[in-house]
């Protein structure tokens, strides 16, 4: 097994996770609680990478940080060196592509908040960030974590996305999931079995961890 | 520095409902004020403006000498910055804070030490001791009712706004945490608004009480000008007179008012009945039935009819007589036994002049 690819692929996902635990937040909060009538034009924009093939995303990522744009140029001047075929630059990517995975999960959390909660905390004094922290987050964990860990386990598995931000560098941008793809090209069929169950394992137990924790057995409010 | 509470304001919701309400609450001596009427009446919405939970988008809110809303200049004081203590309609106790978390949720700003203190101050105000730990799902509707107002008045805010506080509760504990809670009120020395549909409640709890109708503000007055003397048969019908007919004003002899309803004379007491049409508003409470044919009595007013329905009500029976109108007389079910009455007895119904409020009313 390539365990250099194993360890790129969960540093890349932990990271995903984590940044988009921060990142999605504040989006979700304000496509929750936005009376901005025009609005669906942002949930759209979050939900594309849902429908759109990882290669076209993975297209308009590469030329929006190329060093054909603005932005590109501006990271290579700051930084030292391009964005693309890079860790950072694959980072940059996976957040991007996993970004539905996570804010829609915080936003149906945060919609199950009952208003009337949130307007008693305004009443005693609570500003909206603090109303946001002591109250509509702990009420909301299980759609955080929900979130977090599907954008993990989404990230583990991108496979075009990552062949057209982070190239195929061993230790950089090699991901599991294109070590599987050449293992099966150079006819490597034993090692590439060996990863996929790896991925599948992986995957699986994410996914049990997350349906478990939704069956709210141990509900704190009874739904009257 | 005018030390009252005023409210002139308009709020619509999407065109389908306008609430328009102009009051006055003086603040010193604090006192209860009652927002009644039925459901629908606007009194929830015009109780949310006050707390800043909805904007009217007209009019001011003025509490003594800070403006809460005033919307020609665009003044809108969040409900953060107007240190009110306010309890929805079904407590909105927090699910994930115990109960002493949730009555020290509102008093982030203390340090800890004081905080603790205030805390058990209101547990002991309350009588919740031994619950502190517990998650408002293991309380009764009772104890959730107090913790609700012991956050409420946690950080001894300058204006208590009650949204229906009893009528989650079962019907004995709802007579019991009432005056209870018109005992905490007068303790507490905080001007409070109340929102209720239950006449009883507002009794017991109110000061002034203004009846909402239809998103407008139709009386407002202590409970017993509003209850004996309402202003409109509108009123009349909401605050529970339960006899409410249409009459022609045939003479005045000095405010003793000489009314025929459908042919039938009766003598009220009507000041300012300047037109000659008026309701005539009869409490059922206040009509006495007798058997047809008895003695003089200083009643003013003996009517002879036939009993057309009776509806028990516990031990009281709710007796509708035919006397030229529908008249409505609230008996005994021993008194209904004694004098015999069944439905197509004649009995006579005596009511005093006083107990017959006449209201104005326009000929339409």
């Amino acid at each position: 097994m390539n365990w250099i690819a194993i360890a790129v692929t969960f540093k890349l996902a932990l990271l995903t996770a984590a940044l988009l635990l921060i990142i999605g937040l504040p989006i979700a909060y304000w496509l929750t609680f936005s009376q901005w009538r025009w609005k669906f034009i942002v949930e759209s924009v979050v939900a594309l990478p849902l429908v759109l093939p990882p290669t076209v995303l993975g297209f308009y990522i590469l030329v929006a940080i190329g060093p054909h744009s603005p932005v590109g140029r501006f990271y290579s001047d700051v930084v030292g060196h391009p964005l693309p075929f890079t860790f950072e630059g694959l980072l940059l990517a996976s957040i991007l592509y996993s970004l539905p995975f996570a804010v829609q999960p915080f936003a149906a959390a945060f919609d199950q908040v009952d208003r009337r909660l949130i307007e008693a905390s305004w009443t005693l004094g609570a500003s909206k960030l603090k109303t946001f922290f002591r109250l509509i987050v702990p009420l909301s964990t299980a759609g955080l974590i929900t979130g977090a860990v599907l954008s993990f386990a989404h990230t583990l598995g991108e496979f075009g996305v990552v062949l057209m931000v982070g190239g195929n560098i061993e230790g950089e941008t090699r991901t599991v999931s294109i070590d599987i793809y050449d293992e099966v090209q150079a006819l490597n069929y034993a090692g590439a079995a060996k990863t996929a169950l790896l991925l599948l394992v992986v995957s699986y137990g994410v996914l049990l961890l997350v349906y478990a924790m939704n069956r709210k057995v141990l509900a704190v409010w009874p739904q009257r | 520095m005018a030390t009252a509470l005023t409210v002139d304001c308009r709020k619509t919701f999407s065109g389908r409902f306008t609430t328009a309400a102009r009051l006055g609450l003086p603040l010193d001596p604090p006192r209860v004020l009652i927002l009644f009427g039925p459901s629908g009446s606007g009194k929830t919405t015009l109780l949310r403006c006050l707390a800043g939970l909805e904007w009217p988008e007209e009019g001011h809110i003025q509490f003594g000498s800070t403006t809460w809303v005033d919307a020609s200049s665009n003044i809108r004081l969040s409900p953060q910055a107007r240190r009110i203590g306010y309890m929805p309609q079904d407590y909105a106790l927090f699910p994930t804070h115990t109960v002493a978390g949730n009555i020290e949720y509102g008093l982030s700003d203390l340090p800890a030490e004081a905080r603790q203190a205030r805390v058990r101050e209101l547990i002991v105000l309350l009588q919740l001791q031994g619950l502190e730990q517990a998650k408002p799902a293991q309380l009764s509707g009772g104890q959730q009712q107090r913790v609700a107002l012991a956050r409420a008045i946690a950080r001894r805010p300058q204006l208590l706004l009650l949204d229906e506080p009893l009528s989650a509760l079962d019907a004995p504990t709802r007579a019991k945490l009432c005056r209870e809670l018109r005992m905490l009120l007068t303790q507490l020395a905080i001007p409070a608004v109340v929102v209720t549909h239950d006449w009883a409640e507002a009794l017991t709890l109110g000061d002034i009480i203004a009846v909402m109708s239809g998103g407008q503000v139709l009386q407002v007055g202590s409970p017993q000008e509003v209850f004996s003397r309402p202003a409109t048969a509108e009123v009349a019908q909401i605050v529970g007179i339960e006899t409410v007919v249409q009459g022609q004003v045939v003479a005045n002899d000095n405010g003793l008012a000489t009314v025929s309803v459908n042919g039938t004379m009766l003598k009220g007491l009507g000041t300012d009945v300047s037109g000659s049409a008026v309701y005539a508003c009869i409490r059922a409470e206040d009509v006495l039935l007798e058997q047809a044919g008895s003695g003089v009595t200083s009643a003013r007013n003996h009517l002879s009819g036939s009993v057309t329905e009776m509806r028990p009500q516990g031990l009281l029976v709710t007796v509708t007589v035919d006397c030229g109108f529908p008249l409505r007389a609230v008996i005994t079910r021993g008194a209904r036994e004694e004098l015999g009455i069944e439905t197509g007895s004649v009995v006579m119904a005596a009511i005093k002049a006083g107990a017959v409020h006449l209201v104005p009313r326009s000929i339409t």
